[in-house]
């Protein structure tokens, strides 16, 4: 596998991600060792969804594959789950160009 | 001498993997038809049936012309029975024409000629017969592997698909470049968010250039429209699987491509070259019309990743499945060929991908795929919407 596997639980697969991904469906609570800091997390994460190893600010972007997937819609901490419900795409926005009025 | 396969050597100089004489409607009005008289004859016989209409705007008309055409010119047809109602717009004539341009035996059935349904099926079995003996004349000779033009596609993604099954089939797209042959891959919306990778692979400006102008023009779409892409792309089940945003999804979709050099992008169902490299294809995001864009463009072989589990064929094309998910390998592995799932338990992505590039050569000598045991053959072509031909009208 590329990347890099925290602990048989959290695949980060560029060192310059902020989020990990799942390689089990993972039980909150669970600890895991990222540089000598511990991530916890903080709700049950299915197989294959993206746990927060830093935490963020509303607005700042969420990085895996080492590229920007989206940002953060709210704060996130370390440890939380990242899906659909606090990180958006910045991409393929129609809607915002409609509210803006630049819709033909 | 590099790696070999025994395919059947067209006319044209390309070489199929399949003998398949095909039955391709030119309208949906031949569809039934032309479905009935492929079931009749036999599992040699191919029907394409598809949903479109006797009569389409004219750049509709000239692409959905252009999918026929290549279809029956895919190397792996044999020979081509064109079957019309006879108040088409695209005549089954002009397809035949198209298709025998590049020596492959043709005939068309007319249903209104021939009497109606009843009549057709009995005209259309004769001719099948004929042809099938014309395409029964070919023999399987050796071929090089550079000759394969090899497709690759993904649905039903899940964050697995960006981790193993793109990435290994991406490996094996690698060795079959190196060994000089082509690769295609498509899906111009999921490369939304990932381009400038792809744009920095390009060969030259002129690529670059049009690539990057496909992809605006695919997300200028949903600004065009007004809506939000989030509601489609990515898709619910994908987001059920780990995918939140569509750079997400696209970072790992481009990943099936491997790792070589941008050669080109090609249009909807347009000839794809053999012993081109790594070409892109600009097509939808939906499967199985992306799939047929490449079939129509000369590939002989497709290998379709999924995370989440699809069952999807190609009557003319063998798909050879790949996932990289271990629960639906184990729920599924009667409908996939290949488990990437293994990489989760430590195998190594090349390892993988060396499977995955021996499948193919194994498919193209002849073994069935899964969804060819089971005869799973969707087909469906894009139809050029209207907000489509306004916005190039506008352009």
């Amino acid at each position: 596998m590329k990347g890099r596997v925290l602990d048989d639980a959290l695949l980060l697969l560029s060192e310059s991600d902020n989020v990990g991904t799942t390689v089990d469906d993972l039980g909150s609570g669970t600890e895991v060792d990222f540089d000598g800091r511990t991530v916890v997390l903080s709700e049950n994460v299915p197989f294959g969804h993206k746990v927060a190893v830093e935490s963020f600010s509303a607005g700042d972007e969420v990085r895996k594959y080492g590229e920007v997937i989206g940002t953060a819609t709210q704060a996130i901490a370390a440890g939380e789950w990242v899906h659909t419900h606090n990180c958006e795409s910045t991409r393929g926005r129609g809607d915002r160009a409609a509210a803006g009025g630049e819709t033909a | 001498m590099g790696q070999s396969f025994s395919g059947y050597r067209r006319p044209d100089g390309r070489v199929g993997v399949r003998n398949h004489v095909a039955v391709v409607p030119t309208s949906v009005a031949a569809a039934a038809v032309s479905s009935a008289v492929a079931d009749d004859a036999g599992a040699w016989a191919r029907a394409t049936p598809h949903q479109l209409g006797t009569s389409q705007p004219d750049a509709a008309r000239r692409q959905t012309e252009r999918v026929l055409a290549g279809v029956g010119r895919n190397p792996n047809v044999g020979a081509a029975l064109v079957v019309e109602l006879g108040t088409e717009d695209i005549t089954a004539d002009a397809v035949a024409d198209r298709i025998a341009a590049g020596g492959t035996a043709t005939e068309t059935l007319t249903i209104r000629e021939a009497g109606g349904t009843a009549a057709a099926l009995s005209e259309g079995a004769d001719r099948l017969d004929r042809l099938n003996e014309e395409a029964q004349r070919a023999r399987r000779e050796e071929a090089d592997v550079s000759e394969l033009v090899f497709g690759v596609e993904c649905g039903g993604s899940d964050a697995t698909s960006g981790i193993a099954a793109n990435p290994a089939v991406g490996a094996a797209c690698d060795r079959l470049v190196e060994a000089g042959g082509t690769a295609c891959f498509s899906e111009t919306p999921e490369f939304i968010g990932a381009e400038h990778i792809l744009a920095d692979r390009c060969v030259d400006d002129e690529t670059r250039d049009k690539l990057l102008e496909r992809v605006d023009a695919r997300e200028g779409m949903a600004e065009l429209m007004g809506v939000d892409l989030r509601g489609a792309q990515p898709t619910p089940g994908n987001q059920e699987g780990g995918l939140t945003t569509i750079e997400e999804k696209s970072l790992g979709a481009i990943s099936k491509g491997g790792t070589t050099p941008v050669r080109g992008i090609a249009d909807y169902a347009e000839d794809l070259p053999v012993g081109g490299g790594l070409t892109l294809m600009d097509t939808p995001g939906y499967d199985v019309e992306s799939v047929v864009g490449k079939v129509s463009g000369g590939a002989q072989v497709i290998a379709f990743t999924t995370g989440r589990g699809s069952t999807t064929g190609n009557p003319i094309a063998p798909v050879i499945k790949v996932t990289g998910n271990p629960k639906t390998w184990e729920k599924m592995s009667n409908n996939i060929d290949v488990n990437a799932g293994t990489v989760f338990d430590g195998e190594s992505i090349d390892s993988v991908g060396e499977r995955v590039f021996e499948t193919l050569l194994e498919v193209a000598d002849g073994r069935q795929t899964e969804s060819e045991h089971r005869r799973l053959e969707e087909f469906a072509i894009n139809e050029i919407q209207p907000e489509e031909l306004e916005a190039e009208a506008g352009a």
